[in-house]
């Protein structure tokens, strides 16, 4: 019965510490196929990728390609059954040439030395067929993402040995006529007998390729079948769900005045165009949209962090030009960025200079540091936001996830900002701590705060909105207010999709 | 967890308090192997040498916590040296030698600092080439020859003050003040938060590029008194003079508990650091073992110390 599966997971579970990403996943995929996978972010979809090509070894549970089951330690193995896998993330060396990239590592060889003609000519002869207009010896550096995410494509789909490719969110970086394409590099490899597995959020691609469609939520299967089984609204439902068994500490409270006010944003370096929305006292404003569609690049940009070429940002009704996080700051703006460990923390110096880090001028008398001042307001926020350490002079590095979030928040609260930028404040803590975030966000609410919030997990975002901007392609597509706001809306609109009313 | 809380302490305990344990044991060694060790004559005398490396140290444990390091140092103490003793010769004012040099090395450190903070070279690079043309102009500037009689420039290598020779209160004096710009001035919380993460203090809305060529600046003010204290101790200038000083003084930092992958560093260690490079270099000479022998234990040690620091850092990355 199972013959017609070119690869089968068969109570696949997966642990990291603290996270089951994935809970006993069964299901197959068949010979030949275009076989799209969909959930949301962290629903588990590419973890049961990486553990297909060999990157994660599976906590228990097997896997089976031809009714084989296969144990990969490495990628090096999953290649050798012919599985291959293009990210969404692209990992390449900007000095290569493109010919050099399309043979890397299947270099013809005379010898043991690589025959680099043998390689100019076998890369022209790939680019001819493909329709690719490159030189093959100019390097990446001067491609755009777009052209390097379709060389990182050929150069998978030339790889004769290929029999399962998998593809995430390949299309992520191109342009419209560069999908077409795709879609018919996807169709051709399909009549080669490859199986292809597609993950994607976009709900117009998905029907168009799909023989079958699986959907995941939280680490678990949910339904898999052949894809005229499905619509797109049935799909949202699958996809969002859950049952929202979280209970967010949302209060009403009055709008303020107008806090920020952005209009016509626009900026080539972060791909945004048109950007407008407003935040006011006492407001919790999401920004929506999936990984990618300018919801972070849009507070970088208003925060100083990124350059923006037009448009107006209005600091109660004041217009400002922010062009450094100094001046946001000064302005009242400030952020708590989503890499917390990246842009948020000096992880090898303690809480209490971390603190303090951006207010430096509140504790600075003709020219010196009052360290006592420092040390009762750092006390103060150290405090109030619960930080759990042993003392103000432990290190961040030790700390907890949720631990050295509070102490990000606790450098933005110092600066005094009239409004607070929080870019995926839940992301990767637990979930007591998170719920003292949202606290803090709703109390900071009361106090005038205008909140601007991002989140990939919609029901944080449903829970804690009064209004949502939803971005698609660095463009705001909507605004919805807090009584049409649904999972099933939102995820319509981040998708690309259209709401009634 | 009591456990780990435990061995947390340990770890830092030593980390703070080991280096401190290696200078006495460095004393004990001394005085039981040689009788002259611990006389007041050999000390004063090897803390002479330790001011003008110590000084030295300090500007690259600011510039190393910074993320930075500079290799044009003692080359810097060559040019700077020679403009020094110029002015000294022709005015006969301390004073204006003093202004000339401190002048100087500010200014080429600080050509170095731009470099690194707007061009992003790297300081290894940046601080390497400005060595070549530092050392290339002082011979230039010298025509190679060197001057002996620089007259009463000398003093302030041979004064004591309440038995204490001089330099040794330049040193203090400079530990002072680099003590006050890491602990209680703006500046030194933005050098640390730029050696720690860069990306983060840029977020935290600190100016790295100015933060940096401030830090070079004051590299070069502490090379600058370095200059006069090397000039007053060898009593002449001389074009080749303080030759890879920059080596001995990133090896007392580096000793001294500065990381060098940046963010970490204290004035104390720093003053730990340049002592035990001094006891331990005149050590080895006075129980009969050569430079060469010296160059050979200090590699040893610098290898080491980096090493301590490396694997330190290596396993907290791996409990993450």
């Amino acid at each position: 019965m199972s013959s017609e599966y070119k690869i089968r997971f068969e109570s696949i579970s997966m642990e990291f510490p603290g996270v089951l990403a994935l809970d006993q996943v069964s299901f197959g995929i068949r010979q030949g196929s275009v076989h799209v996978m969909m959930g949301e972010n962290g629903a588990g979809k590419s973890t049961l990728m990486k553990i297909l090509n060999g990157t994660h070894v599976p906590t228990s549970g097997k896997f089976y390609i031809d009714e084989r089951e296969m144990k990969f330690q490495t990628t090096l193995n999953a290649e050798k059954q012919g599985v291959s896998m293009i990210y969404q993330e692209l990992n390449y060396i900007p000095d290569m040439s493109v010919e050099r990239y399309l043979m890397l590592c299947r270099e013809p060889k005379k010898g043991p030395f690589i025959d680099w003609k043998g390689v100019h000519k076998e890369a022209k002869k790939i680019l001819e067929e493909e329709n690719l207009n490159y030189d093959p010896k100019i390097t990446l550096r001067n491609l755009s993402v777009s052209d390097i995410q379709l060389l990182e494509i050929t150069r998978e789909i030339k790889r004769n040995q290929v029999e399962i490719l998998i593809m995430d969110e390949p299309t992520s970086a191109l342009t419209n006529a560069e999908v077409e394409r795709l879609f018919r590099d996807i169709k051709a490899l399909k009549e080669r007998g490859i199986t292809i597995i597609y993950i994607s959020h976009k709900m117009d691609e998905i029907f168009r390729i799909a023989d079958d469609i699986t959907v995941m939520r939280d680490g678990k299967h949910i339904h898999t079948g052949p894809a005229s089984e499905f619509t797109q609204d049935s799909l949202v439902k699958m996809m969002v769900g859950r049952e929202i068994t979280n209970v967010y500490p949302k209060e009403k409270i009055p709008l303020g005045e107008t806090l920020l006010e952005v209009e016509g944003l626009n900026s080539e370096f972060s791909k945004l165009s048109d950007i407008n929305f407003k935040v006011h006292a006492g407001e919790i404003v999401g920004l929506g949209g999936l990984m990618g569609a300018g919801r972070t690049e849009t507070v970088r940009a208003i925060c100083g962090l990124d350059p923006y070429e037009s448009g107006k940002i209005r600091i109660q009704g004041k217009e400002v030009r922010i062009k450094s996080v100094t001046e946001a700051i000064k302005h009242g703006i400030v952020m708590a960025s989503e890499d917390r460990r990246r842009y948020g923390l000096i992880l090898c110096r303690d809480i209490r200079e971390n603190i303090s880090l951006s207010s430096l001028k509140r504790i600075t008398k003709k020219g010196f540091l009052q360290i006592g001042r420092e040390r009762k307001l750092t006390r103060e926020y150290f405090d109030e936001l619960k930080i759990k350490a042993p003392g103000m002079g432990t290190a961040t590095l030790t700390l907890s996830g949720g631990n050295q979030q509070k102490v990000v928040l606790g450098k933005c609260l110092m600066t005094q900002a009239k409004v607070l930028i929080l870019d995926e404040p839940t992301r990767g803590i637990d979930v007591g701590a998170k719920y003292e975030i949202y606290k803090l966000i709703t109390e900071l609410a009361k106090q005038g705060i205008g909140i601007i919030f991002i989140s990939s997990e919609l029901p944080e975002f449903i829970g804690m909105c009064d209004t949502a901007y939803v971005m698609y392609k660095g463009k705001i597509i909507d605004q919805i207010s807090r009584d049409k706001m649904t999972q099933e809306n939102i995820v319509m609109l981040a998708a690309g999709g259209k709401i009634d009313g | 967890m009591d456990k780990k809380a435990w061995k947390q302490r340990m770890d830092t305990i030593s980390r703070k308090y080991g280096i401190f344990v290696v200078f006495i044991v460095l004393i004990i060694l001394g005085t039981a192997t040689t009788g002259s060790f611990l006389t007041a004559k050999n000390i004063t005398n090897v803390l002479r040498q330790i001011a003008v490396t110590g000084v030295l140290a300090l500007a690259e444990m600011l510039l190393i916590i910074s993320g930075n390091i500079d290799l044009s140092l003692g080359s810097v103490i060559a040019l700077s040296g020679m403009f020094s003793v110029s002015a000294y010769l022709a005015t006969g004012s301390l004073l204006v030698a003093f202004v000339v040099a401190i002048v100087i090395s500010i200014f080429i450190c600080s050509i170095s600092g731009i470099f690194v903070a707007k061009i992003k070279l790297p300081s290894f690079i940046a601080t390497m080439a400005m060595d070549y043309i530092a050392r290339g102009l002082c011979y230039l500037y010298t025509g190679g020859q060197a001057t002996y009689e620089i007259g009463d420039y000398g003093k302030i290598s041979t004064t004591y003050v309440a038995g204490i020779p001089l330099p040794i209160f330049f040193f203090l004096g400079c530990a002072v003040i680099c003590w006050i710009i890491l602990n209680r001035l703006p500046l030194g919380r933005n050098i640390y938060a730029i050696g720690g993460n860069s990306d983060a203090a840029k977020a935290s809305g600190i100016n790295v590029n100015m933060t940096t060529i401030k830090t070079f600046a004051m590299a070069g003010l502490l090379t600058g008194i370095a200059t006069v204290l090397q000039i007053a101790r060898v009593n002449s200038a001389i074009p080749n003079t303080a030759e890879n000083y920059h080596g001995d003084a990133i090896a007392a930092a580096v000793i001294g508990g500065t990381s060098f992958t940046g963010g970490i560093g204290t004035v104390t260690g720093c003053l730990v650091g340049a002592c035990i490079m001094g006891f331990l270099g005149n050590w080895l000479n006075l129980i009969g073992l050569g430079s060469y022998f010296q160059m050979v234990t200090k590699g040893c040690i610098i290898l080491m110390a980096l090493s301590i620091d490396m694997l330190g850092k290596n396993k907290r990355i791996k409990k993450k």
